[in-house]
């Protein structure tokens, strides 16, 4: 039982570490994305468009190869295109990052839940509902001999591609902030624009190029999330609040992606730990689903109590940065 | 010699000096005319209709019978109620994002009352009892943040953010806990026999209380922000904490106070929402409602009489979506993007009023 909940864990947990690793490097040039939420609705439902419409048009027999690259691509661009609404308004625009945001979340969700619940009606197709399992079969192929390796391959190997990614993507991101010339440039966008302005780096490219990679990577959360985790199907709102929860987890990893590897599969963990202890009444579970909110409070008070100094926010975070305004 | 001198850009951003009002105001109606227009083309693609019937069609949804007037009314009350809200935090710079909580929780503690003591006590005393309750809860649910925020610099936005999902677990904790029938998760219709609790209708309009309620509400925030002494003390905090400091006010004391203000509002809003209105909650009581009127609030720069208008503006487009969206059997969701564009376009003009873009001089070279 220890092995099934730790593989549920990790694979609720996937998600999340896409958008925390997303959103970190969006934070780390100063940029507060509250649009994440929306941004993994967009990342989702552009998957689901580019393999319904390929599924549609190949008939029974799908490409592997271009069942999974079309989805993807399609993914990517969505969200690309999210972080650019972003960056420009609040780059170039310089509008404010909240509203902007929270404008984006709306906005996202709101395409997510229409194209999911009028995709079939527009193109016009005689299906009952969007289902993609053969899509989704090939996502999620796993190692095939991690079954035969015990509960090691089972809590190791039995994951599907793109949560390998995950944390690969995870790691990089971590390097590359910590040990890398560009990396140690984007932390100082996030910290002093106003310095890093004066060293001579271009402020507003690290914000665009970050903002529209951490988009990116996040929007392959709201991906791995429908072909994999929910097998291809999409149900309106099923993505839930994992967004915010994302959000959550940059701080619960004070700002640092490898840990939020960690942080993510323990957040899974709390997400489904209900299930796994016996006895619970029906509102008790509904009160144990308050735990990831509650430690990332608990997160946020330590961490601004202690006043470490690396472990703060991004000092310029939730600012627009013009070069005039001293 | 080779000419080093860097080049000048073609384009510049400087900063305007203060705009004329009414230049200002026509570059805002600008930006809601584009925003309109790509609506339309959107919709026309998706639709495939005549622009003009899709128009129609949003205005007949939003006015189009008196009920709809009504409804449409009473849910720019709603919204005008929670913007007001967290109206006086943002003008501290404190981003209030856990409306939505505060709502929620406001409204559960009437619910409670209406449900634990509803026919223990007489009717006028329950519905003080329900006032009290869901102000102090609003309030207790803002200053937590608050006091964070003032003592240790915690950083609010995700802190209230956080506290939003607190709020909705609580309620469908106690969703379970008082479930009509049992273990069904839905509370249902409150007292639905002996209406104790619900708030009086006025003339057989159900919602005319609330909105008369949220006027009022108006009328007080604005004055509050104006002209009373907390209202400046606000105003000089979000400018600059520092010089608030300088003239010697105590920033902990407005920050923690001004949230106060702004949870209890939130929990007036839930009483409307669950006394008034609903007579019942869900999670979804507050349905989103605490973001968009952030939206709202920005959208109206502070100023508690524009946000009549923002949220006319707001609560117009979504009913009118809808009913696209019916029509047209398309999801409901499609008055999320239109908000969405709608948003994007007002929020883009802001930069044309606050900046202007100068072209680069054609200096004159001047020949060896």
């Amino acid at each position: 039982m220890i092995v099934a909940f730790i593989q549920r864990a990790v694979m609720q947990g996937i998600p999340l570490l896409f958008g925390s690793t997303g959103e970190i490097l969006t934070e780390k040039s100063g940029n507060l994305n509250l649009g994440i939420p929306g941004i993994m609705y967009v990342g989702g439902i552009s998957g689901v468009i580019g393999a319904f419409l390929y599924e549609r048009s190949a008939g029974g027999n799908l490409n592997p190869f271009l069942a999974i690259f079309i989805p993807l691509i399609c993914s990517i661009l969505g969200s690309a295109l999210m972080g650019l609404i972003y960056c420009f308004l609040t780059v170039t625009l310089r509008a404010n990052q909240n509203v902007t945001g929270l404008a984006l979340t709306t906005f996202g969700v709101g395409i997510g839940n229409f194209f999911g619940g009028s995709l079939i009606k527009i193109t016009g197709s005689d299906l009952p509902s969007i289902n993609l399992t053969k899509t989704s079969n090939y996502f999620k192929a796993s190692l095939p001999f991690a079954d035969d390796l015990g509960w090691f391959g089972k809590v190791f190997l039995s994951y599907s591609f793109l949560a390998y990614v995950a944390i690969i993507v995870a790691v990089i991101a971590s390097y590359f902030l910590k040990r890398t010339k560009k990396g140690l440039n984007l932390r100082s966008v996030g910290e002093s624009p106003a310095t890093a302005d004066a060293a001579g780096i271009n402020v507003n490219r690290y914000k665009y190029v970050s903002t529209c990679v951490g988009s990116v990577i996040a929007g392959l959360g709201g991906l791995y999330y429908v072909m994999d985790y929910a097998c291809g199907v999409w149900s309106n709102d099923g993505f839930g609040d994992r967004g915010w929860l994302a959000v959550a987890l940059v701080i619960f990893s004070i700002w640092k992606p490898n840990l939020s590897i960690l942080g993510s599969i323990l957040f899974g963990g709390l997400l489904i730990v209900h299930n796994y202890i016996p006895g619970l009444g029906v509102s008790t579970q509904e009160i144990f689903q308050m735990l990831p909110y509650v430690v990332t409070i608990i997160v946020l008070v330590f961490t601004s109590m202690r006043k470490k100094r690396e472990n703060q926010p991004p000092a310029s975070l939730g600012l627009s940065y013009f070069r005039e305004e001293r | 010699m080779a000419k080093e001198n860097a080049k000048e850009p073609l384009f510049h951003i400087a900063k305007r000096p203060a705009i004329i009002w009414y230049k200002a105001w026509i570059i805002r109606i600008a930006s809601v005319v584009v925003a309109l227009l790509v609506s339309a083309i959107v919709t026309v693609l998706l639709t495939g209709e005549n622009p003009l019937n899709v128009y129609g069609t949003m205005i007949e949804g939003a006015v189009g019978t008196s009920r709809r007037i009504w409804s449409l009314s009473q849910d720019i009350a709603i919204l005008l109620c929670i913007s007001l809200a967290v109206t006086p935090a943002f003008k501290m710079r404190f981003w209030n994002i856990g409306a939505e909580g505060q709502v929620l929780i406001g409204g559960l503690a009437t619910t409670a009352c209406m449900i634990l003591i509803g026919d223990k006590v007489p009717s006028a005393l329950l519905i003080v009892i329900m006032i009290v309750a869901s102000i102090v809860a609003g309030a207790v649910w803002g200053i937590i943040p608050a006091v964070f925020k003032a003592f240790w610099n915690t950083n609010e936005t995700l802190f209230t953010l956080m506290m939003n999902y607190i709020a909705i677990q609580l309620v469908s904790y106690f969703s379970y806990e008082w479930s009509v029938p049992k273990g069904s998760g839905q509370i249902g219709i409150i007292n639905s026999d002996t209406e104790a609790g619900w708030l009086p209708v006025i003339g057989d309009k159900p919602y005319l209380l609330n909105i008369i309620i949220v006027l009022i509400i108006t009328l007080i925030m604005f004055i509050y922000l104006k002209y009373s002494k907390h209202g400046y003390e606000i105003s000089v905090v979000g400018e600059s904490e520092n010089t608030a400091k300088y003239i010697g006010i105590n920033v902990k004391k407005v920050i923690i106070r001004t949230m106060i203000v702004s949870g209890a509002v939130c929990g007036i809003a839930g009483l409307l929402l669950v006394g008034g209105t609903d007579h019942t909650i869900t999670r979804d009581t507050a349905g989103g409602r605490g973001f968009t009127a952030i939206m709202v609030s920005w959208l109206a720069k502070f100023n508690p009489i524009y946000m009549i208008l923002t949220s006319f503006l707001i609560v117009f487009l979504q009913k009118g979506a809808i009913e696209i969206s019916t029509k047209f059997s398309l999801n409901d969701s499609f008055s999320e993007i239109i908000t969405g564009i709608i948003i994007f376009f007002i929020i883009g003009s802001e930069f044309f009023i606050n900046y202007q873009i100068k072209k680069r001089e054609s200096v004159k070279e001047v020949s060896e």
